[in-house]
């Protein structure tokens, strides 16, 4: 095997004379056909005359590097909605949208003569220029991509390209050469801080759990993401699952476990696939099991499916679902540091925690604290969705503005119809259904998880959601209530019950039924449910309720007073009018009304009955003109 | 106690030593935290949120959960709180099916009862009930649409009972507490125990109540209508008209029954007296024989059902001797009833029980005779108090009056039946004198009482030492049978009693809220031993007569015949085989198949197929049936089938065709 210096540099650069190419096989690229275009690469290469390497040990048995090719699949290069990625090293040339049939060109002009490919690289639609590599791409110019770099280049079922790079090194360390409280005292030092939410001190969590008598004690590692739109922690455990493992085992040597756990939700099969492998894998290299790098040291990982409950990624939810209960949460104390799993004392941390707790022992303390704010060392990787023009996963260093992340990342808000709108940013939905939104105020807010909290919103799982100016905050409100209610467990009074009335309270505001004692009783109800409920979720269920409930009062008065949905999101609401300046009299919306609710001459301003009008909205989506408002 | 610190509650600072939480605290402070959810024999729960409080520097936090710690300064009574304790109350109300008037817990509800302290005067949010049916069993009504999913009735049934025939299923808002896959408590192993409604604060679990039954017998002119009054209830009843726990007021029951119209009042303990000489006798008979130790007893009609379900192949360790329930029934219609010139089907016989386990105990078939019931009716101690006040018995002001004879005579032993430990000391009391063939002076065993939820004992009689356990709350129960089936110990006698604390303690038993109760209960029935003349029932002289006049002795042929019975295994399904091939021969052969869990794991259900097809083949099919059944008990060495007579295991296909050949070939020689 080469030397350590050297495999990195094959595996992340690739080496002149012999070329690596990188196709991402995260879900979204999956999804999109990643696969068929790596069996298509297959064939090709092969009908070309190249000698394929698929797995690192492979490439010990090359005897001719310009006739072979390094072929490797990756996990999740961020960019899903630019899928299936391929990236050829050391050219560092970046395709994306690739698809089989693009696949023989691919071989015979890049593989074959070194030639670019232009139809198949990024638009930047900003400059419309095309950007040959990843570097050129806004969208990951203002990342730092720390945890997820190697999810992109890494192949995750390859455990030899792990230990290439230097994987495992950082465990073996803690095993071999440090004491528990050192590592504990490290993790405390270098304030990395959970990214499950809570934002809690891993090392303080570490260390509670160190110091408690009992002999027999777990880690566990929560992987039940579940809200919508979020997927850090299944790119991380698809992408690079022995990182995973690797941080666990720290963990477990810090604390003194010698079992855990990997829960991860039935739904990422991927994600559970590639996990149990590499538990498989790391077993056989003697780095889990009865004697961890031979130190008669015992650690066995299992893979524990969740059924699907969101609810499953509190604490002691997932862990009364681990031991084969029905998964509820139960009030803290106990905290599962003192009395966790079957009672013993257990740390749990997510995904991306223990993602990073590798590269923290890896590169040092200062240089991980180097990276973030003060409070909030690191990096956090966000789920960007919703109305901007690049969604995908992203990474970025604690302390980046909201203007930046949304801007320059993002590359801005688009409209209803997926134009760039300069003006049209209204809110952000940050940390999922339990977050909070921020809004234009919050431009220049350095996000971290003190400044968050202390203006009511969470870094939470890490979604964010633009919202443009055509969303209705108070149906956004009802959409996150909908999706908590339905995943409250129904344990306890105020989130069973009280989620159940705060969505009929919204009902009733967006179909023209409220008074001004709804919102009365709607704010009084969502402030009870967050004091008053048992675990997380309750707690924070009413957080878009509360949050747009501040920032966006006006709205509500608007659909409660007025009966009237500024946005013409809310159809019971919804006043459909034909601006007349605006409106060419070209008669596509007349044409297109179901109902004949519209009625004009050609070249003269049209007008809607509003009688007759039901409200579908066929007609703002023909206008050319955006003269049809309010529905 | 050693104070370990003082909380300041409301400004006041409060002593604690070992109580589990600050809710306990704060009530030890007299201060009545309002809760649902929390029972203090169960485990913390913390879904009400009733029992929130505030802490200083903690915010809002439920008491139940917080450990007491030094210094804190808690206020119980703030804004906050309040605001969250009466939202929660309207939550609930919300999706409540709010009948008060009309619902059997009316004014003994908590939700009732906490919606006017807390002064929950309107519901502002949305009704959201919707009607589900209602699971109407022989002993407790399951009303889905009173619940409000505390959760109590549920760790009752797994934690104290360790049963589990009652769980949550569904999540969200709809949320429901049934038994699995949605059945009926009869199609489960609910073993009709009622602690689930016992400690259920609403009406959406309560005994089935049979009042009215018991009203329109009281009312037929063609029917004598008897009663009996089990020991525990005596000194519970009076909880329902403001006496004290523990407090007896047998006189005044036989008044007020006496005033209701029943003709004779009786008493249960006199049954219990018959109990100790059959059972007493049964015991020393197996023990000099070599039979079946240990012996359970057999009182306790959840225990009984809790055997038949769980632990089968134990039945024979169950004392044979019916409960003492049954053999007043038995006793009453079979022997009384021709001395009393009453007609057996004119006699009804009623018993007031503080059980719910007692009313499915009576439906059994067991104890019928030709559709004729030995005991009619079933009523708990509760359900006398409501027959009191609807009659409009003023009970404080009513003069003692005395028992019928024969049967309202007892000794102190069949008084003591209704406490954990009581049955085993009656016992002893017999065994001893029985067995040593000597007067016993001192009738207390103090070894056997108590309220450890197992205890121990051993006694040295005529030499030999006999090992004597005392178990209440079937979680112990199960235990102790656990222990016994791994050989991890030997006894030779064991007291079994469901409820924890015994009948005192019963579901039918007035709800009390006192923290002592059980324990004033059950002095109380050691008192009323005291107070009695006899302790031991071999002194009972009208039991003497009996044995002399009707049923020659304990033990004797007629007395088994009337006093004893056998019960069954209800671990299988029964009556679900489902038939594959039906012969019109009258002498078929039938061919079971198992194809139950472990059967079908061993390919029982590929053998069946490969039978079906084999008969087809062969031209058997009117010469056999097969049916797809049900458990032989040999799970471990399935697959089973049965071949007439023949149970075959490990069963295969050639070992399947040969037996079936056999068979078929010897029937054809037949015909």
């Amino acid at each position: 095997m080469c030397e350590l210096r050297d495999a990195a540099e094959i595996v992340f650069k690739g080496r002149a004379g012999l070329r690596k190419v990188v196709i991402c096989t995260g879900t979204g690229c999956i999804a999109n056909g990643a696969m068929d275009v790596y069996a298509q690469f297959i064939r090709e290469m092969t009908t070309a005359g190249f000698n394929i390497v698929e797995m690192f040990r492979g490439l010990d048995k090359v005897t001719d590097p310009l006739k072979s090719i390094y072929l490797s699949k990756s996990g999740c290069q961020g960019f899903c909605q630019m899928g299936p990625l391929v990236k050829i090293l050391p050219e560092d040339i970046l395709y994306n949208l690739v698809r089989p049939g693009d696949v023989r060109e691919i071989v015979e002009k890049t593989l074959g003569s070194g030639a670019i490919i232009e139809r198949l690289l990024y638009v930047n639609p900003v400059n419309k220029e095309r950007c040959r590599s990843q570097k050129e791409i806004p969208f990951y110019q203002r990342q730092s991509r720390f945890v997820l770099k190697q999810c992109g280049e890494l192949n995750p079922e390859d455990i030899q390209e792990y230990m290439a790079i230097g994987g495992y090194e950082a465990a073996k360390k803690c095993f071999i050469r440090m004491t528990p409280d050192a590592i504990c005292k490290d993790m405390i030092d270098s304030g990395l801080r959970g990214r499950g939410g809570g934002g809690f001190p891993t090392g303080r969590k570490w260390e509670v759990t160190r110091i408690q008598a009992d002999p027999k004690k777990y880690v566990i590692c929560n992987g039940d993401e579940g809200d919508p739109g979020a997927f850090m922690d299944r790119s991380v455990m698809e992408g690079n699952p022995h990182s995973v493992i690797e941080g666990m085992m720290i963990a477990a040597r810090a604390i003194g476990a010698d079992e855990g756990y990997v829960y991860v939700r039935a739904e990422y099969p991927l994600a559970v696939k590639r996990i149990r492998m590499a538990c498989a894998d790391a077993l056989k290299e003697g780095i889990l099991g009865d004697s961890v790098f031979g130190t008669g040291q015992k650690l066995h990982i299992h893979v524990m499916e969740g059924a699907g409950a969101f609810v499953c990624g509190e604490e002691t939810a997932l862990m009364a679902s681990i031991e084969g209960k029905r998964g509820m949460p139960s009030p803290k104390p106990p905290f599962p540091a003192q009395s966790g799993l079957w009672g013993k004392p257990t740390v749990i941390n997510n995904v991306e925690t223990l993602a990073t707790v590798p590269l923290i022992m890896g590169m040092g303390i200062a240089n991980f604290r180097a990276i973030g704010t003060r409070t909030s060392p690191g990096t956090k990787t966000f789920a960007l969705s919703g109305h901007v023009a690049n969604t995908g996963l992203i990474e970025v260093p604690f302390g980046l503005t909201l203007q930046e992340i949304i801007f320059d990342v993002g590359g801005g808000i688009t409209d209803k119809k997926g134009r760039i709108d300069p003006e049209g940013f209204k809110a952000v939905q940050i940390g999922g259904p339990s977050g909070g939104c921020l809004t234009k105020e919050h431009f220049d807010l350095a996000l971290d998880f003190d400044s968050l909290k202390s203006i009511g919103a969470m870094v939470g799982s890490g979604g964010l959601v633009a919202m443009n100016r055509s969303t209705c905050m108070v149906n956004i409100a009802k959409y996150f209530m909908q999706f908590t209610q339905k995943e409250s467990c129904g344990k306890c009074v105020l989130c069973r019950e009280g989620t159940k009335q705060l969505l009929f309270l919204l009902e009733d505001i967006v179909e023209g039924r409220a008074t001004l004692e709804t919102l009365d009783v709607l704010q009084e109800l969502a402030g009870a449910v967050q004091k008053g409920s048992l675990c997380g979720l309750g707690k924070t269920a009413p957080n878009p309720v509360l949050s747009t409930l501040k920032y966006f009062r006006e709205e509500y008065m608007a659909h409660v007073v007025d009966k009237c949905c500024p946005t013409g999101e809310c159809k019971a609401l919804a006043k459909p009018e034909i601006l007349a300046d605006k409106c060419k009299g070209c008669t596509a919306c007349v044409k297109k009304c179901p109902v004949g609710a519209i009625t004009g001459e050609v070249k003269k301003a049209h007008t809607i009955n509003r009688a007759l009008c039901v409200k579908c909205g066929v007609c703002a989506a023909v206008c050319k003109f955006d003269a049809i408002v309010g529905v | 106690m050693e104070t370990a610190g003082h909380i300041n509650i409301d400004g006041r600072d409060v002593p604690f030593t070992d109580e589990k939480n600050l809710l306990e605290v704060i009530r030890k402070a007299n201060i009545d935290i309002p809760t649902f959810c929390y029972v203090s024999e169960l485990s913390v729960y913390g879904a009400c949120r009733m029992c929130t409080v505030e802490i200083e520097g903690r915010g809002l936090i439920t008491s139940c959960s917080t450990p007491p710690e030094n210094g804190l300064k808690v206020r119980t009574n703030t804004d906050p709180v309040r605001q969250i304790r009466k939202i929660a109350l309207e939550l609930i109300l919300a999706n409540h099916e709010s009948e008060c008037p009309t619902c059997t817990k009316n004014t003994s509800c908590k939700l009732q009862d906490l919606s006017k302290r807390l002064g929950v005067t309107k519901v502002r949010f949305r009704s959201v009930k919707k009607p589900v049916p209602v699971d109407d069993s022989a002993a407790i009504v399951r009303n889905p649409n009173k619940c409000i999913l505390c959760g109590d009735c549920v760790r009752m049934c797994s934690e104290v009972q360790g049963i589990g025939a009652i769980d949550f299923a569904y999540r969200g808002h709809d949320v429901v507490v049934q038994p699995a896959y949605g059945k009926s408590l009869e199609e489960v192993q609910c073993v009709n125990c009622g602690q689930c409604a016992r400690v259920c604060p609403t009406g959406a679990l309560t005994p089935r109540p049979e009042v009215d039954d018991v009203w329109r017998s009281l009312n037929d002119k063609t029917k004598t209508v008897i009663v009996q009054i089990a020991p525990a209830v005596r000194v519970a009843l009076g909880e329902s008209f403001g006496y004290g726990a523990g407090e007896l007021t047998t006189g005044q029951i036989v008044a007020a029954l006496k005033m209701m119209g029943f003709k004779k009042v009786f008493d249960t303990c006199f049954a219990a007296d018959l109990t100790i000489l059959e059972e007493g006798n049964e015991f020393i008979d197996r023990v000099k024989t070599g039979g079946t130790v240990p012996m359970f007893t057999s009182c306790c009609p959840a225990w009984v059902k809790y055997v038949e379900h769980h632990h089968p192949e134990m039945l024979g360790n169950l004392s044979t001797c019916r409960s003492p329930q049954q053999m007043f029934g038995s006793v009453a219609k079979n022997v009384f009833a021709p001395e009393w010139g009453v007609k057996t089907e004119d006699l009804v016989v009623v018993s007031i029980m503080p059980c719910t386990a007692k009313k499915f105990e009576a439906k059994r078939p067991e104890f019928q005779d030709n559709g004729i019931k030995d005991i009619d009716h079933v009523i708990t101690t509760q359900e006398l108090a409501q027959m009191i006040n609807e009659h409009g018995i003023l009970f404080r002001n009513l003069r003692p009056e005395a028992l019928d004879m024969p049967m309202g005579f007892k000794t102190g032993a069949g008084v003591i039946f209704g406490n954990t430990g009581g049955v085993m000391e009656a016992a002893l009391r017999y065994v001893y004198e029985k067995v040593e063939g000597k007067t016993l002076e001192n009738c207390d065993f103090h070894e056997v009482r108590g309220e450890a939820g197992i205890r121990t004992a051993e006694v040295v009689l005529a030499g030999k030492t006999f090992k004597l356990a005392v178990v209440h709350s079937l979680a112990n129960a199960k235990i102790l049978v656990e222990k016994i089936r791994n050989r991890q110990c030997d006894y030779h006698f064991i007291e079994v009693m469901a409820c924890p604390g015994g009948c005192i303690n019963g579901a039918g038993q007035p709800v009390s809220f006192q923290p002592d109760y059980k324990k004033r209960r059950t002095d109380g029935l050691y008192e009323a031993d005291k107070m009695l003349q006899l302790h031991k029932s071999q002194d009972n002289p009208y039991i003497k007569e009996l044995y002399e006049r009707k049923l020659g002795g304990p033990g004797s042929e007629h007395a088994h015949h009337l006093l004893h019975t056998r019960y069954s295994s209800r671990r299988r399904m029964k009556g679900r085989s489902m038939v594959i091939v039906d012969g019109n021969r009258k002498d078929k052969i039938e061919i079971r198949v198992c194809v139950g869990t472990s059967c079908y794991l061993r390919g029982a259900q590929d053998l069946l197929h490969h039978l079906a097809r084999y008969i087809a083949d062969k031209g058997l099919q009117e010469k056999v049936q097969v049916k797809a059944t049900f458990c032989f008990e040999k799970c471990d060495k399935g697959p089973t089938i049965k071949v007439g007579g023949t149970v075959i295991t490990h069963c295969d296909f050639a070992k399947a065709t040969a037996a079936i050949d056999k068979a078929v070939g010897a029937l054809t020689v037949e015909a």
